[in-house]
């Protein structure tokens, strides 16, 4: 079974030297600790940056230097500065080769639920809904399963969508997975994790 | 044309009523306009609309507009941060609508443009869609999106001139160059006022067209969500 360390380490394979990625906020942030420190990755942040630095050192603090998660970060050589509108046309324009967010449910035909449950404060979709319609490759990354045990990979997500057909790949707790025109295709079962485990987790039709 | 107001409150003078619509720049709590917040709680404008990508934190951004019942609706893509605001919306006080964070800025990109709507990917087959003209270019279905036009753009920026030009500062441009765009008026606030010829012209982001007016401000520019290495 896979830690989120490992959950974000597992994405970062995924990365390839050249690409544009746009990382959501929770465990998709952790990716970029496990990027190759030999690939020339570029990390575009949807509030209009490109070339995402680290967390800064206390004295490196700059208010007007955030992330979209409102943390403050640092800037690179390599980084630019754009506005909103300039940030969605990359983002909507398909001109970021991957994105990598988290979720509450995912289908077996890749729809994405991962903004509003129904009932419960609903802080909105930021820009996920534009993310997940116009990056080149979609990644979730999630717990197999929700607390009280049930699947989260489904036969059709009971949540409001964020996307229709959006997801490409899903990495859970329990593997790597990719999203075919048939279902959920096993590309990979994590350490500790076995086959029948994922088949009793998961709800949504499997492929192996 | 003089377009240098001595402060927040002088620049507003004539321009607010009640039920009026407000561009505001800003993302998180990184390049708001500070002073012009705090002016437009001070004149009491009541049953505002507001287009901001956030509604600030309880004591400070936009929040402070909800904290005295100021605002009608909100027009944002992320809330999460504010009690207050979660307060009013729950109990039917406050209206709320959700655009996804590329669809506001492109609208007012699109309302400072001249351009009424435009197509997009966004949202199709998600309840953001639920209502929306569908067309279909090349077999894939976009929604049809309204333009947003304000009555009133406020922004910051780090730098401006006399002329209204602007020049924004690394993340705090955000949403601000849109925004300035779109109001049929539009008031910046910037930290510094610099004399005619000293920005680059080749540098400007906002050329001073967009500006109607402009203040010198402080700033507190407080941090939201300090992250540190280690």
């Amino acid at each position: 079974m896979w830690d989120r360390n490992e959950m974000a380490a597992r994405a970062a394979k995924e990365i390839r030297d050249g690409m544009y990625v746009n990382l959501g906020i929770g465990i998709p942030t952790l990716v970029s600790n496990f990027i190759p420190k030999n690939l020339d990755v570029t990390l575009q942040s949807e509030n209009g940056m490109l070339g995402m630095g680290p967390f800064p050192k206390e004295r490196y603090v700059d208010p007007d230097l955030i992330n979209a998660g409102k943390q403050t970060i640092t800037e690179l050589d390599k980084t630019s500065y754009f506005s909103s509108a300039d940030s969605f046309a990359m983002i909507r324009g398909g001109h970021i080769d991957m994105a990598i967010l988290g979720a509450m449910e995912v289908s077996e035909n890749g729809d994405l639920a991962n903004w509003m449950i129904p009932g419960k404060l609903v802080k909105g979709m930021g820009g996920a809904m534009d993310l997940v319609s116009g990056v080149k490759r979609v990644i979730v990354i999630m717990d197999h399963t929700n607390k009280k045990g049930d699947s989260k990979l489904l036969k059709k997500c009971t949540l409001p969508l964020t996307g229709r057909g959006v997801v490409d790949s899903l990495i859970t707790n329990y593997g790597m997975f990719e999203i075919i025109s048939e279902g959920i295709k096993i590309i990979e079962i994590a350490d500790g994790a076995s086959l029948e485990q994922i088949k009793a987790a998961t709800e949504g039709n499997l492929v192996i | 044309m003089n377009k240098v107001f001595p402060s927040a409150q002088e620049a507003l003078d004539g321009l607010v009523f009640d039920g009026m619509k407000i561009a505001a720049g800003g993302f998180g709590l990184c390049g708001i306009p500070e002073e012009l917040i705090a002016a437009i709680k001070l004149l009491k404008v009541k049953n505002l609309v507001i287009a901001s990508n956030n509604a600030g934190v309880d004591d400070f951004g936009i929040g402070i507009l909800l904290e005295t019942r100021q605002v009608k609706k909100m027009i944002s893509s992320y809330v999460g941060e504010n009690a207050e605001f979660m307060r009013q919306y729950l109990s039917g006080e406050l209206e709320l609508e959700f655009n996804p964070q590329g669809t506001l800025a492109e609208r007012m990109r699109a309302g400072g443009a001249g351009i009424p709507g435009f197509y997009t990917k966004t949202g199709v087959g998600t309840i953001i869609a639920e209502g929306k003209e569908h067309k279909e270019f090349n077999g894939i279905s976009y929604i049809l999106e309204e333009a947003f036009v304000a009555d009133l753009a406020i922004v910051k920026a780090w730098k401006g001139d006399p002329e209204g030009n602007l020049v924004y500062r690394k993340t705090a441009r955000n949403f601000n160059p849109n925004a300035a765009t779109c109001g049929k008026t539009c008031i910046a606030e910037v930290e510094e006022i610099v004399p005619v010829g000293s920005l680059d012209p080749d540098h400007i982001h906002t050329p001073g067209i967009f500006v109607n007016r402009i203040i010198q401000g402080e700033h507190e520019k407080r941090v939201e969500n300090m992250t540190l290495t280690e």
